[in-house]
C-alpha cells in the first residue's frame, strides 16, 4: 500500500476513533482493508481507499475504521486473570454486595469471546458463589463484530484458542461446522454499540471494567481521557482489567493489584468530578 | 526437559506437531499407531501424549484405555488430536481418561492454548 494511502488511513482512524496506527502497522492495515474491498466488492485496497477519500463521511469510513478497531480476541483470553476474578475479585466484592448483584462491562468486546467467557465463570462457579447475579454488558465500536457476539456462533477454530474442551461440551452445541453458546449464556449478556471516543456516563457504575487490548490502540491524550472516564464508571471499590502487558498510567486512579496480571484497584479517594 | 509423545499415523501430521512442540521445549518421542505408542510408554512413561484417535493397528481410544490401566499410566496428560468433531465421541475420550481435545485442523496456537490449559506449560 502507498505510503500516502497508510497516511490518509492513520489520519482517518485517529480522527474518527482516536486510533494510532504507526507506520509500522502497514501490513496490518493492508489486510484489514483488503478484507474490507473483497466484502465490499472494491477491486483493491488502492480503489477502496481512493473511495474513503472521495466521501469521508460516507458509511465506507465507518467500516473501515470498524474493521481497524476490531481487536483479536479469544476465549479466556490470558486465563490467569479469570483465576483472578474468580479467586480475588469476586469474593471480595460479594462480600460488600448483600444482594449478589455485580456489574462487569467489557468495554471493547470485539466478537464476544470475553463477555461469554465471564458468562461461563459464573455459571461454572454457581456452587462457590450461590448468590451470584453477573450482570454482563458487552460493548464494541463494531457493528458487525456485535452482531457475530451476539449470534453466539464460532468456527471450530474460534473454540479451540482458550476454551477448556469440557466447558465447550458443556455450554455450547455443535451446529454444523459450527459451535453455538447456549441459549441461556446467549441471554445472560447485554449487548451495545459505543465508540469509547464518546461519552458514556449515560452507562452507569460498573464493579468491573474489562478493557483489554484497547488502551494500546490509542494516543495518549485519549487514552488518559478515557482511563480517567473509565475510572468514573467504576464503582469506588471496584476493578480494572487491562491487557496484560498494558499499564494503566495514570496512578491517580487506578494502582495495580498485587501479582499483576492487568489487575488494576481503583484509588477509591480518585474524585468522581471528571470529564 | 518434559517428554511428548507424538501418536499419529500420517507422518505429515507428526512432523508438523514435533516442530510445534519442540519450539515449546518438548523432548519428543514418535509412535505410528496405538501398538507402538504403548511399547514407548513401557519403556519410559511420557509426560505428555499428543493422540490420533483413527489409526492402524491399534487406535487412539484403545491405546488410552490400555494406557490407564498400567504401572504409571495414569500419569501422562493425554490430548486427543483427531478429526473426530462430534460431541458424543469428545465426551468418549474424556470418559476414557483423556485430559484435553483438539479437534483438526491445528496449529500452533491451539496446541499451545490446550497444553497450557491441561497445566502442561
Amino acid at each position: 500500500m502507498k505510503p500516502e494511502d497508510l497516511e490518509f488511513v492513520a489520519a482517518m482512524a485517529r480522527a474518527k476513533a482516536g486510533l494510532m496506527i504507526g507506520g509500522e502497522r502497514a501490513y496490518f492495515v493492508e489486510n484489514r482493508l483488503a478484507t474490507l474491498a473483497r466484502r465490499e466488492g472494491w477491486p483493491s485496497v488502492e480503489a477502496l481507499v481512493a473511495e474513503l477519500r472521495a466521501a469521508p463521511d460516507g458509511p465506507l469510513v465507518r467500516m473501515a475504521v470498524e474493521s481497524l478497531a476490531t481487536p483479536e480476541t479469544s476465549f479466556f483470553r490470558d486465563y490467569p486473570v479469570f483465576d483472578r476474578l474468580r479467586d480475588e475479585v469476586l469474593p471480595d466484592l460479594l462480600a460488600r454486595r448483600p444482594d449478589g448483584r455485580v456489574k462487569v462491562w467489557s468495554a471493547g468486546c470485539s466478537t464476544g469471546q470475553e463477555a461469554y467467557s465471564l458468562a461461563i465463570l459464573a455459571e461454572e462457579n454457581a456452587a462457590r458463589f450461590p448468590g451470584l447475579q453477573l450482570e454482563v454488558l458487552a460493548t464494541d465500536l463494531s457493528s458487525r463484530a456485535l452482531e457475530k457476539a451476539q449470534s453466539g456462533v464460532y468456527t471450530q477454530f474460534e473454540v479451540q484458542r482458550g476454551l477448556p474442551i469440557r466447558l465447550l461440551l458443556r455450554h455450547f452445541r455443535k451446529t454444523g461446522d459450527n459451535w453455538t453458546i447456549s441459549p441461556r449464556l446467549r441471554q445472560s449478556v447485554r449487548w451495545g454499540r459505543l465508540n469509547l471516543m464518546n461519552d458514556f456516563t449515560r452507562l452507569g457504575r460498573y464493579d468491573v471494567i474489562l478493557c483489554r487490548n484497547v488502551l494500546s490502540y490509542f494516543d495518549a491524550a485519549p487514552r488518559q481521557n478515557l482511563l480517567r472516564r473509565l475510572a468514573a464508571a467504576l464503582a469506588d471499590d471496584g476493578a480494572l482489567v487491562l491487557g496484560a502487558d498494558e499499564a494503566a498510567g495514570l496512578p491517580e486512579a487506578f494502582e495495580p493489584a498485587r501479582g499483576g496480571a492487568g489487575l488494576y484497584r481503583r484509588n477509591a479517594s480518585f474524585g468522581r468530578a471528571v470529564a | 526437559m518434559k517428554m511428548c509423545l507424538v501418536v499419529d499415523d500420517s507422518r505429515v501430521v507428526r512432523k508438523v506437531a514435533r516442530r510445534i512442540l519442540e519450539g515449546l521445549d518438548f523432548e519428543i518421542a514418535e509412535a505410528a499407531d496405538g501398538m507402538e505408542a504403548l511399547a514407548v510408554c513401557r519403556a519410559a512413561m511420557p509426560d505428555a501424549v499428543l493422540l490420533d484417535w483413527g489409526m492402524p493397528v491399534m487406535d487412539g481410544l484403545e491405546f488410552l484405555r490400555r494406557l490407564r490401566q498400567e504401572p504409571g499410566g495414569e500419569a501422562p496428560v493425554v490430548v486427543f488430536c483427531t478429526s473426530e468433531n462430534e460431541p458424543e465421541r469428545i465426551a468418549e475420550a474424556l470418559g476414557a481418561g483423556a485430559d484435553e481435545y483438539i479437534m483438526k485442523p491445528f496449529d500452533g496456537d491451539i496446541i499451545e492454548a490446550k497444553f497450557a490449559q491441561a497445566g502442561l506449560l
